[in-house]
């Protein structure tokens, strides 16, 4: 199985670099854009004796413990 | 009182941490691999400079697990003395030995260059030399020293007395300008409740003889020493 996990800064945190491509993108053209925040992608693939639900909680203790800094980053996943 | 100075893969300010506590404050000083669980009964431990593990992830995220980390966490519970500089703060943060995190400068550039600090907290081990007001020269070299911290926690870490250093001019005003990264109230050091664990991105280590352009960084380790010499 396979987990995608993906990291972003919090609404509440400001993002300087989501801010410069904004920018950049709106100098290009692209002036209906409202928003870009940029963040981070993890592909995890998981030993395939594992249940759905074991690897649901790995992928979330990792997420957690690991990938984020939970004082300025927040997550989501997805299990295939 | 005995340094021991921290090396991760990646490190790069080990060697100046230790020769300006080793050469220049006369200490004895031993080095740490991270590997190690052992920090050789030295009395403060410094967390250098660097890029510990290629900065991979996040600044300081990877060194945070490693075995000598641990040894470090149950030295500081005891009120060892924990000084983290620059990746050496950022990797503190991460430990949650430090409250807060780093984002990227607010320029998003790397800025090297000497910066003024205002000694905010004159009570803990490491500014006891100093008088609070104190205006320092200390190099800062580092693209992560945006300092973070929800307003609430932040507003708990100010009551503290835990903001140990802030950006200034060099008359000592805490002004925008003088904020070289976008940190939060121009924070440049912060300590944890009992003032034993002092986080600061500029590098006292950098700033320790004349040759340098400044002896300020002097004062930081001065005051470790004397705190003990009490004791």
């Amino acid at each position: 199985m396979k987990a995608r996990v993906y990291v972003s800064l919090k609404k509440s945190v400001l993002d300087p670099q989501g801010k410069t491509i904004h920018h950049s993108l709106q100098n290009i053209g692209f002036r209906k854009i409202t928003e870009v925040r940029q963040g981070k992608f993890f592909e995890i693939d998981f030993a395939s004796e594992l249940t759905r639900e074991e690897v649901q909680a790995e992928v979330e203790k990792i997420a957690r413990d690991v990938l984020t800094n939970p004082v300025i980053e927040e997550f989501s996943y997805r299990i295939e | 009182m005995k340094f021991g100075v921290l090396m991760f893969p990646g490190s790069n300010c080990e060697h100046d941490a230790y020769h300006a506590v080793r050469k220049v404050m006369g200490q004895p000083a031993e080095f740490i691999w991270h590997q190690s669980t052992d920090l050789k009964d030295c009395q403060a431990i410094i967390v250098p400079g660097g890029f510990s593990y290629g900065d991979y992830l996040r600044t300081g995220a990877i060194a945070r697990f490693s075995p000598v980390m641990g040894a470090v966490r149950r030295f500081a519970d005891r009120g060892g003395l924990v000084l983290g500089i620059c990746n050496g703060f950022q990797i503190l943060l991460e430990s949650g030995l430090l409250p807060g995190a780093m984002l990227r400068n607010r320029g998003l550039k790397y800025v090297c260059r000497q910066v003024s600090i205002r000694v905010e907290n004159a009570r803990i081990p490491f500014t006891g030399l100093a008088r609070e007001g104190d205006v320092w020269n200390i190099p800062i070299g580092h693209m992560e020293g945006n300092y973070t911290l929800d307003a609430d926690a932040f507003q708990k870490l100010e009551r503290n007395r835990q903001v140990v250093f802030r950006y200034c001019t060099p008359d000592g005003e805490t002004t925008a300008d003088s904020n070289p990264n976008g940190s939060v109230a121009n924070v440049a050091g912060i300590c944890n409740p009992h003032g034993n664990v002092l986080g600061m991105m500029p590098h006292p280590e950098r700033a320790s003889e004349p040759l340098l352009g400044s002896e300020h960084g002097v004062r930081l380790f001065q005051s470790m020493i004397q705190s003990r010499s009490q004791a």
